[in-house]
């Protein structure tokens, strides 16, 4: 019994360690250097132990080697909610948004996040390795974020951070749906921001001085704000019309807050501001519709945004209908294809969003130490003819094809 | 000055003129002409809005033709978009499930930034449909992406009582279902409810064929019904949304039981019952999106279906479904197709012919080919490359799209003002003089 619980366990820590393999790509794509012809990436017990050309890295034998034409990192999606916006679109599958309160920062997309649904297999199966997710735009402050690997089935294994950050709203995607509610203007939302950071403030003020015993009560949702004021969390701040992201520009530099802008249809309208304020841009997906206040939008917004030094990724966003999920490998394509050179667009969905949720130690690039997640294709991934013919996480192939032909289950 | 804005105005006019009358030879590119074979290096000769010839570069150029040297380019025949919401369309109320007699033609808006978004897309042709919700919600309209901004410059045609050439668009499955009113709860009373108003339709055809030419024997004038007997005969081709594999054979039955043609659109499920649509010999227009799901009648959709379609012999043409879809990428759904296991011939053939097939104007559109109407698109590269932008998108010979003109590549790309119905002035006016100082 003793000896089987040991084999359980070792099988265990095998599977949590991840496994070995190699990925041998006529056409290397690293992410933090030049592509390599003839590359590979050799991963052992989960972790990328050499990244070379084929003559130089040594495969220990026992390794299984894959091959493919064209490999890169595993797709890091810089904000989604795929997990909790469910596939069905059906109230019992919708959790990315709760309706009772404009300000609930105290949600963790870890009490909801669904590591089976079937779009993350989905997604998967497109190359994404690590989904960060949670809870959508929609509210003016609507809960919390996390990181997760896309082969979690459950949250008990993969998450890279329970707690990301903390998701809000401006302009008309936190208008109240109900008139004679707050906020109801762009003025009060931020009027209700302001107060709420005001309250939070003084509750760690108040937690601080306080004697021993003597604490205030625990507040968690002012708790959750306290982690923002002291950077722990960034404010995501969904905003499109230039004068919502001024906005958020003032209140940030009022609270020295860590914010990152979420959408920014109008980003190339204030880019200037942005730069001086050192502001990180999880860019609406380049294909999102243009309309209301997204009709601005422009597929070139991506290359104004490298070409002016601002840190970019893209993502796959919230859509309310139909596609349910968009695919980043999709919207870098389409950057790609419009202004954004190729390695520059390849960045925005591997280590550039790997940078923006501080996980680029372990995430983003293949290069030793990280952890061993990697997309196969069978061309220039960008090309929509292209297919994924492989997705490795922590070494083990966790999709072999595209969910583009079969019923997803 | 009155006198340089007349000599102004005559050039114009004399320049539109002539690109009417003198023959426009495009020499050089790599033709895809989809009925015959791809040609390397070919020349593609247009007058008077038709196509004089295609072939070689040993075709005659007439010695008045102006000459556009496309070496590097691609020319494909225009995009037939088989259903689209352009124009800001509205159809039916809520006020009941079938209504035949609401025309879109009465609200579409030309002059809104989705049809300039359409061409810049390289679509010419589109079946503007009604919007969704209902078991029949009105009749389409067929465009052609001409220059104007009035249903009667773009109209693709008319009908012998001069009505324009459209179809009629119907739906199944949970878009018409309804939790109150005069709407179906369920699948089986949705086709309980078409099916009663077809033999309606059948009823009040017999009587309009025994009065023959006398007034008085005439049943009242009904615009549902006469719209309804023109599906009857043939006249009005059914669009048919329906996604579920169960709803589509349901529409195969209604079709055979009343002789309607029909042709099936979005087809998610296509893939489940293709050999059953190909054996019904009906056309598809498929929609290719992202991801499945957004609702339950998608949650199966799959890139696959133009390939399963395709294998198993059926017609496959693509739409937009724009706003579902952008107009601008409509490209990107051959491609995708193409990703999920279609034939590249067959891709290309069901953005262009296949199109044109589904709404019975194949002999006018959808391939190149001398007497068919001078709709094309000049492409950077090759069609189903990303990497490929719509270089020039030309209706009846002429010019509509032209990425190079600063007004129509804000549409392409989008930016401030890409969006307005009609673009914002002030904006162009900085163009303008942003053109002047170059």
């Amino acid at each position: 019994v003793t000896r089987l619980a040991c084999l359980l366990a070792a099988a265990l820590s095998a599977t949590l360690a991840g496994q070995s393999l190699a990925v041998r790509a006529d056409l290397l794509h690293t992410a933090a250097g030049p592509p390599l012809k003839d590359g590979v990436v050799l991963i052992q017990d989960g972790r990328i132990t050499a990244v070379g050309a084929a003559a130089e890295v040594k495969v220990p034998a026992g390794v299984p080697v894959r091959r493919a034409k064209v490999a890169i990192p595993g797709l890091v999606d810089g904000r989604a909610t795929v997990g909790l916006a469910g596939l069905l679109n059906q109230p019992h599958d919708q959790d990315q948004l709760e309706g009772s309160a404009p300000v609930q920062p105290e949600l963790r997309a870890l009490d909801a996040y669904n590591g089976r649904d079937p779009l993350v297999a989905y997604l998967r199966s497109l190359g994404v390795t690590t989904v960060h997710t949670g809870h959508g735009p929609g509210a003016l402050v609507s809960g919390q974020t996390f990181v997760v690997k896309t082969d979690a089935a459950e949250v008990t294994r993969g998450v890279l951070k329970s707690q990301a950050m903390v998701a809000a709203t401006l302009g008309d995607g936190a208008r109240a749906r109900e008139a004679g509610k707050a906020p109801g203007t762009r003025a009060k939302q931020i009027a209700m921001l302001r107060a709420e950071l005001v309250a939070a403030q003084e509750y760690a003020r108040k937690a601080k001085e306080a004697e021993k015993g003597k604490e205030p009560a625990r507040d968690l949702r002012k708790e959750a704000l306290v982690q923002v004021l002291r950077r722990e969390l960034p404010l995501l701040v969904t905003a499109h019309r230039a004068q919502d992201i001024l906005s958020l520009l003032r209140l940030a530099r009022e609270f020295d807050l860590a914010i990152v802008l979420d959408g920014g249809a109008e980003a190339y309208l204030v880019l200037d501001e942005l730069k001086a304020a050192k502001v990180p841009v999880l860019l609406h997906p380049a294909m999102a519709r243009a309309f209301g206040e997204t009709e601005n939008l422009s597929l070139e917004t991506a290359a104004k945004l490298k070409a002016a030094g601002i840190p970019f990724a893209f993502q796959s966003g919230f859509e309310g209908y139909v596609p349910r999920t968009r695919v980043v490998l999709f919207e870098g394509a389409m950057a790609a294809a419009n202004g954004l050179a190729f390695e520059a667009a390849l960045e925005a969905i591997t280590l550039a969003p790997a940078r923006l949720l501080g996980l680029a130690d372990r995430i983003g690039s293949l290069e030793k130490g990280k952890d061993g997640d990697v997309a196969l294709f069978d061309g220039d991934p960008f090309e929509f003819t292209t297919r994924c013919v492989g997705t490795v996480i922590g070494g083990v192939v966790v999709s072999e094809a595209e969910l583009i032909r079969e019923p997803l289950r | 000055m009155t006198r340089t804005a007349l000599a102004l105005a005559a050039g114009l006019a004399l320049t539109s003129l002539s690109a009417q009358e003198r023959p426009h030879a495009f020499v050089g590119a790599r033709i895809l002409p989809i009925e015959s074979p791809e040609i390397a290096s070919g020349v593609l000769v247009v007058q008077g809005g038709r196509i004089l010839a295609v072939g070689g570069p040993d075709t005659a150029i007439p010695a008045d033709a102006v000459r556009h040297d496309l070496k590097g380019k691609v020319i494909l025949p225009g995009l037939v978009d088989t259903h689209s919401h352009i124009g800001g369309t509205e159809g039916a109320d809520g006020t009941a499930p079938i209504q035949p007699d609401v025309r879109v033609s009465d609200s579409v808006n030309l002059r809104s930034a989705s049809v300039m978004k359409a061409r810049a897309g390289g679509i010419t042709t589109v079946n503007v449909m009604p919007g969704s919700g209902h078991l029949l919600s009105g009749q389409t309209l067929y465009l052609k992406l001409r220059a104007g901004e009035t249903v009667d410059a773009l109209a693709l045609g008319r009908q012998p009582d001069g009505s324009y050439l459209g179809g009629m668009k119907m739906a199944n499955g949970t878009n018409s279902r309804r939790a109150t009113g005069p709407f179906p709860g369920t699948r089986a009373k949705s086709a309980s409810l078409v099916r009663e108003q077809f033999v309606k339709a059948q009823d009040y055809q017999r009587k309009l064929k025994e009065a023959g030419d006398d007034p008085k024997k005439r049943p009242a004038r009904d615009l549902a019904m006469e719209a309804l007997v023109e599906v009857l005969e043939g006249r009005r081709v059914v669009h048919h949304h329906t996604h579920r594999h169960d709803d589509i054979l349901t529409v195969l039955r209604l079709a055979k039981e009343f002789g309607f043609k029909a042709v099936l659109h979005h087809v998610s499920d296509g893939w489940m019952v293709a050999d059953e649509i190909a054996k019904a010999g009906l056309g598809s227009s498929v929609i290719v999106i992202d991801s499945p799901g957004g609702k339950l009648e998608a949650k199966d959709l799959r890139m696959v279906t133009g390939a399963a379609l395709e294998k198993a012999g059926a017609l496959v043409a693509f739409h937009t479904d724009d706003p579902i879809t952008d107009s601008r990428w409509f490209l990107r759904s051959a491609a995708l197709a193409v990703r999920a296991g279609m034939s590249r011939k067959g891709a290309l053939e069901a953005m262009t012919l296949n199109g044109a097939r589904l709404l019975g104007l194949q002999d006018r559109l959808g391939s190149l080919k001398p007497g068919k109407d001078a709709d094309f698109l000049v492409l950077g590269g090759d069609p189903l490359s990303v990497y490929t932008h719509v270089e020039e998108t030309w209706v009846e010979g002429t010019r509509v799209f032209d990425r190079r003109d600063p007004r129509h590549r804000l549409y392409a790309v989008g930016g401030w003002g890409a969006s307005h119905d009609t673009a914002n002035p002030s904006h162009l006016m900085a163009l303008e003089a942003e053109e002047m100082h170059q």
